[in-house]
This record gives structure tokens, sequence and C-alpha cells, in this order.
């Protein structure tokens, strides 16, 4: 198991925003988190990353305990994640905002830096073949040099992601991938997801309101209703499962 | 080198013409003393500016007591020269470094609290400084502090192209990208792995360092430093200059730094209007160029390089 979630509970004063959550995910699984809004979807993932303290419950990544820690401790420790509403280095460079996500691997020290010793140099270079390395890969190359907050919004969801890799994951965490794309930037984002998946060994748990990318990409999912687990399994078993169909994807869906 | 590329020599030549140019003026006694103070201040100026511009600018931390640093740095740096007969270079770094170090103990609970509430603790750290020093008899007091003159202009010139071309590369690092990154969204620069934290309170303290420089050169040039000199209103005014020279932009500051003190300078004799004149050009500013002089960007020498050379430099 890379990531276990154990009667993982966080209250907002009385309201209970997620209860007695338990999860389980291995090693390079795809899995989805679904649920209507307000279900506590990015309250999960604001617990994972430490952006909120759980009020209860454990939190094991890769066998040791994760609660508690602030969030750069989070992404040091191999999760890293995107945002819901895109939270990119709007006025910096597309390459900056990738090498900010280097940084945590840097080489070289403030005082190197300040100095110009060699380290810096090389740190430097390093840093700036391996951004432009990544921005291939999410066909952004030739956007390097372009302030992020310029770019189209799927780019922008795109940038998000190839940020979120350059923390060199083992668990990525993705806030509605999909959000305000058009069916064929959907249909590209689940090839990527697919091969980020099988090339980087990566573990990725997603949440998304777009079903044809959830029943498409994912291999189990997790249904989230005022907190709660109300169903988990496979798309199959989801898509015909009738407290999933009441609670959230209606008559239509099937 | 990377180092010694056109660019960069070509910094060096100016640099270099511009302290020789005014050297010799000196040495040929054709500065009148009311230009050689003024150089003096613009030296001092252009180091509190781009130190403030590191903290409020480049980390977006919303500080407004410079001057409190400033005058740790400029009575720590006299009383080394003046009471304990230290070397002048000795007692400059003193300050900084005491400077530096109240800016880090001052930092790391106060940089927690975010915008308005960071303003107005950087606000009191600043009169507090100044209130020590009022009732610190040892250093006399409300009465001032005389410190013998032994800064020159080599002293000032050279303090204030180090500091600039120190702040400069910590800027143009991966450590300054992680400051900007928290200016940027710090939501999402802890997401990446930045200790937020952390980095504020480097941007704190080396601001700190560098406003400490800054006084020490003007203690030891002023002949007499009172409290009165590092108030509110002298916080406000470098506050100014890195407003007025576009926040987060180093040369701006420097541009901000120049355009007050000699602006000041000429208004001297004015002094009703001075702060008249100073208010209506930062509403002017506000109206038509809010992100101010240069925004964010820099101006560079980019162009004498090869093409992407000034990205790497």
């Amino acid at each position: 198991m890379l990531l276990k979630l154990e009667n993982l509970s966080k209250s907002f004063g009385g309201l209970k925003a997620v209860a007695n959550l338990n999860i389980e995910i291995g090693q390079s699984e795809l899995v989805g988190l679904i649920g209507p809004n307000g279900a506590g979807k990015t309250t999960v993932f604001n617990l994972l990353t430490g952006v909120y303290e759980a009020s209860e419950g454990k939190m094991i990544f890769a066998g040791k305990d994760v609660g508690g820690l602030r969030p750069y401790q989070v992404t040091h420790r191999g999760i890293a994640r995107t945002f819901q509403n895109i939270r990119l280095f709007g006025d910096l460079s597309v390459i900056d905002n990738v090498k900010i996500a280097f940084h945590q691997h840097d080489k070289y020290s403030a005082l190197s830096a300040v100095l110009r010793l060699p380290s810096f140099f090389r740190g430097e270079e390093e840093m700036e073949s391996k951004a432009l390395a990544l921005l291939e890969v999410f066909h952004l190359r030739g956007r390097a040099a372009e302030v992020a907050k310029n770019l189209p919004y799927g780019e922008q969801r795109r940038l998000e992601i190839a940020r979120a890799m350059a923390t060199e994951p083992r668990l990525l965490l993705l806030d509605e991938p999909a959000a305000g794309m058009n069916p064929q930037e959907t249909r590209a984002l689940m090839e990527l997801i697919r091969w980020l998946r099988d090339n980087f060994q990566l573990t990725i748990l997603l949440i998304e309101h777009d079903m044809s990318l959830v029943m498409g990409v994912c291999e189990r999912i997790y249904v989230l209703d005022y907190g709660m687990i109300i169903a988990s399994g496979t798309p199959e078993q989801i898509r015909i499962d009738p407290k999933v169909i009441e609670a959230y994807l209606g008559e239509e869906a099937i | 080198m990377k180092v010694l590329n056109r660019k960069n020599l070509a910094i060096l030549l100016a640099v270099l013409v511009a302290y020789g140019g005014i050297q010799a003026a000196i040495a040929a006694r054709l500065v009148p003393p009311f230009y050689s103070v003024n150089l003096m201040l613009i030296c001092v100026y252009v180091i509190l500016a781009t130190s403030l511009n590191l903290i409020n600018g480049v980390t977006g931390q919303f500080s407004i007591g410079h001057a409190g640093f400033m005058a740790i740095g400029a009575y720590l740096s006299a009383i080394v020269s003046v009471k304990l007969h230290g070397p002048l270079g000795a007692a400059i770094l003193a300050g900084a470094i005491v400077s530096a170090g109240v800016g880090f103990l001052v930092g790391l609970p106060t940089l927690r609290l975010k915008g308005d509430y960071l303003a107005i603790t950087t606000l009191g750290v600043g009169q507090i400084v100044q209130v020590v020093f009022f009732n610190t008899n040892y250093v006399g007091g409300a009465a001032g502090f005389t410190v013998p003159r032994t800064v020159n202009w080599t002293w000032a010139f050279w303090l204030t192209v180090i500091s600039i071309v120190i702040i400069h590369n910590f800027t143009n690092s991966t450590h300054g990208r992680a400051c900007i990154s928290v200016r940027e969204n710090e939501i999402a620069a802890e997401a990446m792995g930045i200790n937020s934290t952390k980095y504020k309170v480097m941007a704190f303290s080396l601001g700190s360092f560098f406003g400490g420089i800054a006084g020490g050169l003007y203690a030891n040039y002023m002949y007499l430093i009172q409290p009165t000199t590092f108030s509110f209103l002298t916080s406000f005014n470098i506050l100014v200059m890195v407003v007025l020279g576009g926040l987060g932009s180093m040369t701006g500051s420097i541009v901000g730094a120049v355009v007050m003190t000699v602006l000041s300078a000429y208004l001297s004799n004015f002094p009703e209007w001075r702060m008249v004149v100073t208010a209506l050009l930062l509403i002017v500013m506000m109206l038509f160029r809010p992100s101010g002089l240069l925004g964010t960007k820099e101006f560079n020498l980019g162009f004498l390089g090869k093409k992407g050379e000034s990205r790497a430099a």
C-alpha cells in the first residue's frame, strides 16, 4: 500500500466535512474520487497535503505517518498536487514556474549563488535543461519564455501538472484537471494521465466531474457524499451502484 | 567564462568610469560640499531601497520599518568606531550583522502575519528601535551621537556596488525564485516544496543586513546621528522610492532612490513644498503607472550580449 487513510475526519466547527474516511491506494494505481459539489473531495486533498490538519485519523504514506506535516514537507515526502482553481505563479515565465518546483532538489547554496561559484552555473544549467525536457513532454516547450497567466486555459492546466511533476512525486493528486477543457483537450489529457502513470510508475488520485474521463482512465473509484464514502469499486460497479446513481450520477448516466 | 560576458564587462566598465570620474572630480576639489553630501546620500538610499525591495518587492512581505534597521546599523557601527576604536570596515560589518540578527528575531514570529498586520508590526518594531536609542545615554540619547567622518566616496561607492551585486545575485538564483514564488502564490509555493517561512525570514534578514550597512555608511559620514533621523518618515521615504521604481524591480529601486534623493536635495530650500511634491508625484504615479516606473521588469543591457545570454547572466 502506498497510501492508507484510516478513519480520517475533519470538522469545521460543527460541520463534519470529512468523516471516517478509509482509503487505500496501491503503487501505480489510478484512482478517482468523485461526488457531488461540497461532498468534501477537495478537503481530502487539503488534508493529504497538509493545508488542513485532520481532526481525527491517520494518513500513512509509503509506510510513514504524514499527519501534521507542513505542506512543503508533504511535497518533500513525494506527494504533489494541482489546484481546482489554477494557482500558477502568474507573472512568471512558464519555465520559471517549473524551475521553482525543482528547487527542493537544488544543488547549490544561497552563498554560492551570491558569489556566482561554479556550482551555481552547473546547478542552473541542470535545472534549465531538466525544466525544458519536462516542458517538452507536456508540449509546452515553445511557450517556455511566455508569462504563465497569458497561456490559454488548457495549457495552464497542463503547466500545473508539469509543475507538480517537477517535484518528482510518487503520488500525484489532480483536482479537476479537465475543468474548462473541451472534449478534444479532455481526450488528450486522458492520454497524458495514462502515459504519466505508465512512464513514471506514478500513483494518481484524481477528482473530476467529467464522467468520460473518470470512467475512461480510473481503475478504481471512490464516491464521496456528505463527507462519507458511499461506494467504491471499478468503474463498471460504480456505474450501476444504486446509491451512487441516487446521490450523484442521476438516472441518465445508466 | 560565463561571468565575463560582454554584458557584464560593459556594466563593469560603466561602474569603473562612474567611480573614477567622480573620484577624480573630488580629488581635484571640483565637487562642492552640497554635491558630495548628496552623492553620499544617494549611495545610502540606493542600498536602503534595493534591500527593502528584496523584502517588499521580491518576497512580497509588506515592511514599513526599514529605518529601524538602518538605525541599528548606524548606532552599532558608531559604537564600534567611536567607543571601541575599531576600524571602519569592522564597524559597518558589525552594525550590519546585528541588524540582520534583529531582523531574524523579529521576522521569525511576525512573518507569519500577512498584509496589514505585518505592516503594523514592522512599523512598531521601527518605533521601538527609535525609542530604545532615544533613552540610551551611552549613545547620547535624544541629543545624538557624535561620530568622526571616516567614510569617503570610495567606501560609499563600492559598498553600494557590492550590496547591489549581492542582492541581484541572490534574487536571480533558485533561492530568489523561491522568494518570488512566495510573493506570487504562497499556497502554491508550499505545494511545490518551498518552505515559505524560511524564505520570508531569509529575505527579511538579508534586507535588514543591507539596511544596517546603509546605516553604518550614514553614521560614519554625517558627523552626528540622532534617533529622530530614523523615524517613521524615513521608513516611508524608502518605501516611496521602492514603489516609485516599481515593486520587485531592483533597477527600479535604484532609479527611485536617485530620483527621490535628488528631488529632496533641490527642494531642501523649500521644505514646506517637499512633502507636497512627493505626494503629488506619488498620486500621479498611482494614477498613470500604478506598478511603478519599471513595474517588475528590470532595465538591462541584454542587447549588448548575444541573444539569450541575458537570461543566463
